[in-house]
């Protein structure tokens, strides 16, 4: 299993901050792919994502018990 | 209390606190820099701001910034604090104190760090406006994108 952490209007239209899903050993673009497929209304496309922390690409592979976090665009500050 | 110089807090920043952090007999000067929620932005009025963080990882950005900072101007000391939650328009979001044995380093190592704080440390807005909300979603910092599909 692994972890997914969701921010700002990926939370809201997800309704949820943090899934736990059984898709280890996939790369970042595998589970994006999957992501859009479970919620329609989720774009991930232009999405950073970060795996325990730090950013990662979309062919980061992904092990069990990883989190992974879904990084809009940000606008802090 | 904490002495960290890297935190994300959920109340009011005691903006001395966060000088008070990076001074140093060596230094010179000391920049702080306070950004604040604006409440006019291109003619559309804000009645306040959500604040939502990855605590976590945005420290670990800050202690990057920090590292990057040191590596151009090794005399520089940073402190970065950054509220989240609920905020009003004027309320302080972020504080960052640079200090340095001279002014100019100490400038420009600030606005470098408030840069890279819009780019990499994972912390969004929300804008709440008369007619609606809105997650802010750019490094540009003004550009909404409603359905999730921001163009990078």
């Amino acid at each position: 299993m692994i972890n997914i952490l969701l921010f700002a209007h990926l939370q809201e239209i997800i309704g949820e901050s943090k899934l736990c899903v059984d898709q280890s050993d996939r790369t970042i673009g595998q589970i994006k792919e999957w992501m859009e497929i479970q919620y329609p209304q989720v774009n991930l496309q232009h999405v950073m994502t970060a795996v325990n922390e730090e950013f990662a690409t979309d062919t980061t592979v992904v092990k069990q018990g990883d989190t992974i976090a879904f990084i809009p665009p940000i606008s802090g500050g | 209390m904490t002495t960290s110089l890297f935190e994300i807090v959920d109340k009011p920043i005691d903006v001395e606190k966060v000088r008070q952090k990076v001074t140093d007999r060596n230094a010179g000067a000391i920049t702080v820099f306070i950004g604040t929620v604006r409440e006019m932005t291109k003619g559309k009025k804000t009645l306040h701001l959500e604040y939502q963080a990855y605590p976590s990882m945005a420290v670990k950005m800050f202690e990057q910034i920090s590292k990057e900072i040191q590596e151009k101007w090794s005399e520089a000391k940073v402190a970065i604090t950054h509220r989240v939650g609920h905020l009003d328009i004027s309320d302080i979001a972020v504080v960052i104190a640079v200090s340095s044995p001279h002014r100019k380093i100490a400038y420009e190592a600030n606005e470098y760090a408030i840069d890279r704080i819009k780019q990499i440390v994972p912390i969004w807005k929300k804008e709440y406006w008369e007619d609606g909300t809105e997650w802010i979603g750019d490094q540009l910092e003004n550009v909404p994108y409603p359905k999730g599909n921001p163009s990078i």
